[in-house]
């Protein structure tokens, strides 16, 4: 249904260019969820943003998009338009910012539905009650004449939920969806994105920093750092034989639930520079694995992991 | 918000009367006054005038006469300056003049300035960010005093289409130039802080969550953005809208509109101390009345200030 190729983000700058997001390419069929992982500034987001025709102005993108076999990258604005929240839906990052503090909830719902589906106003309102029942606001009738910041930060975040949801997309794509929220509230969140699935068989992609979230959501995970993917594998196999280096030190950084003791490990050492196009591994200087072989070439991805050892090699 | 408005309604009377007794005792503290001339008045005489005037009683007395007469009869008092006419009388003479210029030139500022600033916004770098960016030089190297100059070179000395001067009553042609050489300044204040403010928000998450919506940018820029973008420009208009209206000494000085701006100037130059008193007293009244607009304006707009005053 979405299949990206050999995609590239370049953002240009005061100080060069910045290689966001290089050669990834991935897949989503109808009612798959995947997940994409990576650290803060690994090009998540800029990938989803992509995919919605909503890049900063300063960016060049290359490579291909594909909506059911229509070229996303070579569309036309209007059609775009047509596709967005009808076809593809997006949940943002930060649902603080990204609601309209000076509209009512209601109207940021109905103008949805009055826009690609022509209802009217008592229409859209009842449909903006169904979805909003759906992701589970309560009193939902008499919260429609809010406004956001009436909201605490999960209800938020269900409102831009229920704002994806109602054209019924075929796609949403969910950015760190639970980021901001507590622990209890992040679990609601996440079997409410599982329940949309049941309910209207949406496909979604879910991008994280946690690993920990992606575990029974998710049939695959794409692992990106620096903007580059460095594993692929279905998400059972992944956790059982992880076989990159990077991801083996997310799946440390993800706590352990039946031995809570076991202690958290980040990775040492902070993302990578993104001004050069790589010659090397781009993890090399943070790699407890790197040979002398990853400092000068850089690793392919090949069959679903791009490093230079083989697993068995791998500590 | 009615229990607002009504609270901030409340404080306007305290406020005046600090005020006015401030600023009372303020201008006597000037040298001078207003019956000093070079040629000294002789002692007798000036008692005389000082009598008459209410002036050789106890500051405190005058101020306490002062203040009883506008509250029980709205009388401002008598001009020192302008013989047989009471401060009522200019100020009612006066203000509906550049009232009649300020508002039209306030209507002049918004009516281009928002759009303008708009524009160049959309077209961000384009034909009119680069015209809206020299209009705003334009009107920083021409101030008024050249404008105005200017005005009348075209309009009235070379193609004779309006008067050069005078008031006739506040009749259209009378009230262009006035306006225009008012406003022009204020107007490319508003087109660039209208087009800064539009950038940002343009610029803001929320908006792009408008355009993954998939709304057209017409929908997109009327129904998101604008009112935001307009923050900006309300606060800025508000003490603007009070200069305006209560004119600008030098556009009643070279139109001859014998507007009230002309009038502070006499009574600062004449120590007319009534004059000056009962022009701070409308200027304090009408900053009162535009801060209250703006605050409810402001309200309106954002709910979260909305909520915040009720
Ligand atoms: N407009 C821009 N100009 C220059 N660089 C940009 C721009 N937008 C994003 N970037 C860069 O692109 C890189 C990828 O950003 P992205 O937002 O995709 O990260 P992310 O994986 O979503 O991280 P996070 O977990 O923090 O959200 C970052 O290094 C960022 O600095
Ligand atoms: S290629 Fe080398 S440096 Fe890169 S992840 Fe593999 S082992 Fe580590
Ligand atoms: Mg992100």
């Amino acid at each position: 249904m979405l299949s990206v190729r050999n995609l590239h983000i370049r953002f240009r700058t005061g100080d060069g260019m910045v290689h966001a997001v290089n050669d990834v390419s991935f897949d989503v069929g109808a009612s798959q969820h995947i997940a994409l992982v990576g650290e803060s500034g690994s090009g998540k987001s800029q990938i989803a943003l992509s995919i919605m025709g909503l890049l900063a102005k300063n960016a060049e993108v290359d490579g291909q998009i594909l909506w059911n076999g229509q070229d996303l990258l070579a569309t036309s604005q209007r059609e775009m338009n047509r596709i967005r929240a009808q076809e593809i839906g997006i949940i943002f990052q930060d649902p603080m910012s990204s609601l309209n503090p000076y509209m009512t909830i209601e109207r940021q719902l109905t103008e949805i539905v009055e826009h690609h589906e022509g209802m009217s106003r008592r229409d859209a309102r009842a449909r903006a009650l169904e979805v909003m029942d759906a992701v589970r606001i309560p009193d939902a009738k008499a919260r429609l004449r809010a406004y956001p910041h009436e909201f605490s930060g999960g209800m938020r975040q269900r409102i831009v939920i229920a704002m994806a949801l109602m054209c019924q997309p075929k796609l949403i794509l969910a950015d760190e969806p639970t980021t901001a929220l507590d622990v209890t509230v992040q679990a609601q969140i996440m079997q409410l994105l599982a329940d949309i699935r049941q309910d209207f068989g949406t496909s979604v992609v879910l991008i994280t920093h946690d690993l920990g979230v992606v575990a029974g959501f998710c049939e695959d995970v794409v692992v990106l750092y620096g903007g580059r993917i460095m594993e692929e594998a279905q998400t059972t196999a992944l956790f059982e034989q992880p076989g990159h280096p990077y991801t083996r030190g997310l799946l440390r950084a993800v706590p352990n639930i039946e031995d809570p003791s076991d202690a958290l490990t980040a990775i040492p050492g902070s993302p990578p520079s993104q001004h050069r196009f790589p010659q090397a591994c781009p993890f090399a200087p943070r790699c407890v694995d790197a040979v002398d072989t990853c400092r000068d070439t850089l690793p392919m991805l090949h069959k679903g992991r791009a490093c230079v050892r083989p697993v068995e090699e791998l500590t | 918000m009615l229990n607002y408005t009504l609270r901030r309604l409340l404080m306007v009377l305290p406020t005046l009367l600090i005020l006015v007794i401030f600023a009372f005792y303020l201008m006597r503290l000037a040298p001078g006054g207003p019956f000093t001339s070079e040629r000294p008045l002789p002692p007798s005489v000036m008692a005389n005038v000082l009598e008459r005037y209410g002036m050789d009683e106890p500051l405190h007395v005058q101020l306490w006469t002062y203040v009883k007469n506008i509250v029980c009869c709205f009388d401002f008092g008598p001009s020192f300056s302008q013989k047989d006419r009471t401060v009522n009388d200019v100020i009612a003479q006066g203000f509906p003049v550049t009232l009649t210029y300020g508002f039209w030139s306030a209507v002049f500022v918004l009516v281009l300035g928002i759009p303008l600033g708009i524009i160049a916004a959309l077209r961000h770098n384009g034909f009119w960010d680069y015209t809206m960016t020299g209009l705003a030089i334009f009107s920083q190297i021409f101030p008024n005093f050249v404008l105005a100059p200017l005005l009348v070179l075209l309009f009235t000395l070379s193609w004779g289409l309006l008067p050069g001067g005078g008031w006739n009553g506040g009749q259209w042609q009378y009230v262009v130039m006035p306006a225009i050489a008012l406003g022009t300044s204020y107007m490319a204040s508003v087109a660039r802080l209208t087009r800064g403010s539009m950038l940002e928000v343009l610029n803001s998450p929320y908006i792009r969550t408008a355009r993954a919506k998939g709304l057209p940018e017409r929908t997109i820029i009327m129904r998101h953005a604008l009112k935001p973008a307009l923050l900006p420009t309300l606060t800025y208009m508000g003490p603007v809208f009070v200069y305006m209206i209560t004119g600008s000494v030098f556009v009643d000085v070279f139109f001859s509109t014998g507007g009230i701006g002309q009038d502070f100037i006499n009574g600062a130059y004449s120590r007319d101390y009534a004059i000056l008193l009962g022009l701070a007293i409308l200027y304090a009244v009408l900053t009162f009345a535009l801060t209250l607009m703006v605050d409810l304006l402001y309200a309106w707009i954002d709910p979260k200030v909305r909520a915040g005053l009720s």
